[in-house]
């Protein structure tokens, strides 16, 4: 994203940030036309199963979204020390947010592995069908939040940031909440309901 | 094709992998200009067959291989390809990327008065994203497997169990990628670097047009990427998203797990085809007002309506999906639901359309080139728009649904509406790109004849529609009831053979004014707008040698009390 028109724009928000928002919006139609294909169907065809919840593996899934939701706080802790001039502690945090995401997709590894051999396969079903669609999804748009994130702390390592200079750090945060609030609607529309 | 047109001062980084918005709206206007030939050229043979059924197809015919084609005779598998590449190449490849690729990305920055996208690197990208689709899907023609044959709607099952889909599906994933980058980048750029003094209130309408325009690529274009994914699984993984429960094809059971819902595809296409049928038609609307206020030399009738008209259309293109699926068993209360958006939708066209016919009123118009395409816009598309309204209500849709009513129908809309006004704006912002106008009377030679065969390709349809000819079908006269209409379709072919003939006079004047044509002064049309305050063409990556101020609104013609007849935007008395 080109920031180096940040202070005259129209709107007196900066390119990236809107961009990012608007980026956002169509990422919402997107999950948006998933979600909406499962609902229709779960509700709507008449041969749709819902796996019993022991096979869902519950708990692990509840850790899961705890793990996220941190990562979540520890994005948050890194744009906060960096617009405080701490470089030290957007590393730290950085670290922590990329540690997190690593765990999330390590248990979602271990709990498709379960599944599948348990039997809730991509053709066993039309719940299979749709839980690994979207979760795979998912796990993408967090494969990519690594991504952005490591290029952050490489960056970061390297002294670009600092308290007047660290757009990008905001413009991941924003990205990286976004992946944590598609979760949250997974995670009960595939677990507890 | 770009590297071809600029090869003496071609170097990479200036005409290839530029980030400037001009270079890169060029780069679509070629593409698309080049796509747009390539899926005419496949209705063409579909016309040969049309007319004459059976028969092999001259010249041509000897060309294609025996699997297509075996002694010139056009097989059903080949019939069906042409006509689902006909209509992806032209909607996606050809009118999209002309309209908003092309003219966006060029006018959209000027006429705000912008040095550039907000965003030039994806621009960047979003071109050459939209490029490799494009190839990907021309290609389909000769991967295994052969292109797409499901129709440009990829109904379900069929296109599940089809060959060739799947290029398709790729395809696509590419282009509403593409679209989606360019959509975020119009949209902030609207947003974001408008010069100052240009309030929302003083935007061209051209501008208003793009911007709303982006808006429906960005909400729309993710679903219709949802429900690719989700056929792109049922052809590959073999799930059953779409697959319904004890299908059988050719004859067998099908040993999915089923349990889909075919009707389901449906829905996700067509809540983005609706909207993106505005897509096609916004644009175009915007380049008609440029046009008409600057030929009237008056400023547009109901400015502020047609601005909100637009924003209203993007709001009601959402609601509207499911007029295309009044045949498929649609509940009735449904029914009455999309009958009624749809009535509704109609009004903020009409009243786009009405406002630009006020225009005229006691105009002293200059009879230009572009002026005539714009002048044939207003009625044409009319009886698009109006034919449109049998379609909408349930008993009337019925008969005509899948007839060549609705064929007709659209082709009104989208080629003799939407693809007209993009021609006038070629002829009207060429002078800008290059520096040298278009031949004028090579321009009213192609305006003539490509407009009255249009009609004659066009209207044929409808009577035929009444009459009760399907549409879709390989061989018309295979129907009884088809046979009393079939001389209209000869009539058709003949006229779509001889628009293709007169399209010569304008791919030679575009090229041959790009080198030899007269030179064009800065502001040749004496217009109001942004973009003609800047050099001709305009300067690389910056525009403007200074960045305008704008003190008035965007048609300020024949002010009373000024000596001039217009009054540019950027003038400060």
């Amino acid at each position: 994203m080109n920031d180096t028109r940040v202070l005259d724009t129209s709107t007196g928000i900066p390119n990236g940030k809107l961009g990012m928002w608007v980026f956002l919006a169509s990422e919402v139609m997107l999950f948006g036309g998933f979600i909406s294909s499962y609902v229709i169907l779960r509700t709507g065809s008449p041969y749709f199963s819902i796996p019993p919840r022991e096979m869902l593996g519950v708990p692990l899934a509840t850790l899961n979204t705890f793990v996220l939701i941190t990562s979540s706080v520890t994005m948050v802790l890194a744009l906060d020390a960096v617009q405080k001039g701490s470089v030290k502690g957007l590393v730290r945090y950085l670290s922590a947010t990329l540690f997190l995401a690593f765990c999330f997709l390590g248990i979602k590894a271990y709990e498709y592995h379960h599944k599948w051999l348990e039997g809730i396969t991509l053709t066993s079903g039309l719940f299979g069908s749709f839980y690994y669609t979207l979760t795979a999804l998912h796990a993408l748009h967090v494969i990519g939040g690594i991504v952005f994130i490591s290029y952050l702390l490489a960056m970061a390592l390297k002294g670009r940031y600092d308290s007047r200079e660290h757009a990008r750090v905001e413009y991941a945060g924003l990205y990286w909440h976004f992946v944590d609030l598609v979760w949250v609607v997974l995670f009960p529309i595939f677990y507890l309901l | 094709m770009t590297a071809a047109v600029h090869r003496e001062e071609s170097f990479i980084g200036k005409w290839i992998f530029s980030r400037d918005h001009k270079v890169i709206g060029l780069q679509y206007m070629f593409t698309s200009l080049v796509f747009l030939l390539i899926g005419f050229s496949l209705i063409l043979l579909i016309r040969w067959q049309l007319a004459y059924p059976g028969r092999p197809i001259p010249f041509i015919g000897d060309l294609l291989p025996d699997s297509l084609a075996p002694g010139g005779i056009m097989m059903p598998d080949f019939y069906n390809s042409l006509g689902a590449m006909h209509g992806t190449i032209m909607i996606f490849l050809g009118i999209v990327p002309l309209g908003v690729g092309a003219f966006g990305n060029y006018f959209l920055p000027l006429q705000i008065g912008a040095k550039d996208m907000a965003f030039p690197t994806l621009n960047m990208s979003s071109y050459w994203v939209y490029f490799v689709g494009g190839v990907l899907m021309l290609s389909s023609f000769v991967l295994p497997g052969g292109a797409a044959r499901a129709g440009w709607t990829s109904y379900v099952p069929l296109s599940v169990i089809s060959s060739g889909q799947t290029t398709w599906l790729l395809a696509m994933t590419f282009l509403i990628t593409s679209s989606l980058l360019g959509a975020i980048n119009f949209i902030v750029t609207t947003l974001n670097l408008r010069a100052p003094g240009l309030t929302w209130s003083r935007l061209p309408l051209f501008v208003w047009a793009q911007f709303v325009t982006g808006l429906i690529l960005l909400f729309a274009f993710p679903v219709l990427q949802a429900g690719a994914v989700l056929q792109l699984l049922d052809r590959v993984a073999q799930t059953s998203f779409y697959m319904p429960q004890g299908l059988i094809i050719s004859g067998e059971l099908s040993q999915r797990g089923g349990g889909g819902n075919a009707l389901l595809w449906q829905h996700l296409f067509w809540f983005l085809a609706h909207p993106e049928v505005y897509v096609l038609l916004l644009p175009p609307m915007g380049i008609v007002a440029e046009i008409l206020a600057n030929g009237t030399r008056k400023p547009i009738f109901g400015y502020k309506e047609v601005a909100g008209s637009f924003c209203f259309i993007a709001v009601l293109s959402f609601m509207v999906w499911a007029h295309h699926m009044f045949v498929s068993g649609l509940k009735t209360s449904l029914s009455y639901l999309f009958m009624t958006t749809t009535m509704t939708i109609s009004i903020p066209s009409i009243a786009i359309l009405t406002c630009y016919l006020l225009s005229l009123r006691n105009a002293s118009i200059r009879y230009t080139v572009p002026m005539l395409f714009t002048l044939a816009f207003l009625p044409m598309f009319g009886i698009g728009g109006l034919t449109g309204l049998p379609l909408g209500f349930t008993p009337t849709d019925v008969y005509l649904h899948d007839t060549y009513y609705v064929i007709g129908h659209f082709h009104y809309v989208v080629v003799t509406g939407t693809l007209i006004a993009l021609f006038g704006g070629i002829y009207y912002w060429f002078p800008k790109m290059f520096g040298r106008s278009m031949n004028m009377f090579w321009g009213k030679v192609h305006f003539w004849g490509t407009i009255v065969l249009m009609n004659l390709i066009f209207f044929p349809m409808f009577i035929q529609g009444l009459a009760g000819v399907q549409r879709r079908l390989y061989d018309p006269t295979v129907q009884l009831h088809n046979l009393t209409v079939q001389p209209t379709n000869v009539l058709m072919s003949y006229a779509s053979w001889g628009l293709l003939l007169f399209q010569v006079p304008f791919i030679v004047n575009f090229f041959w004014s790009i080198f030899k044509g007269a030179r064009s002064e800065e502001n040749p049309w004496q217009a109001t707008t942004l973009e003609w305050a800047c050099p001709s063409p305009p300067l690389p990556h910056v525009n403007f040698e200074k960045v305008p101020t704008v003190h008035r609104g965007p048609y300020e013609y024949s002010v009373p009390g000024r000596e001039a007849d217009f009054w540019p935007q950027n003038e400060e008395n």
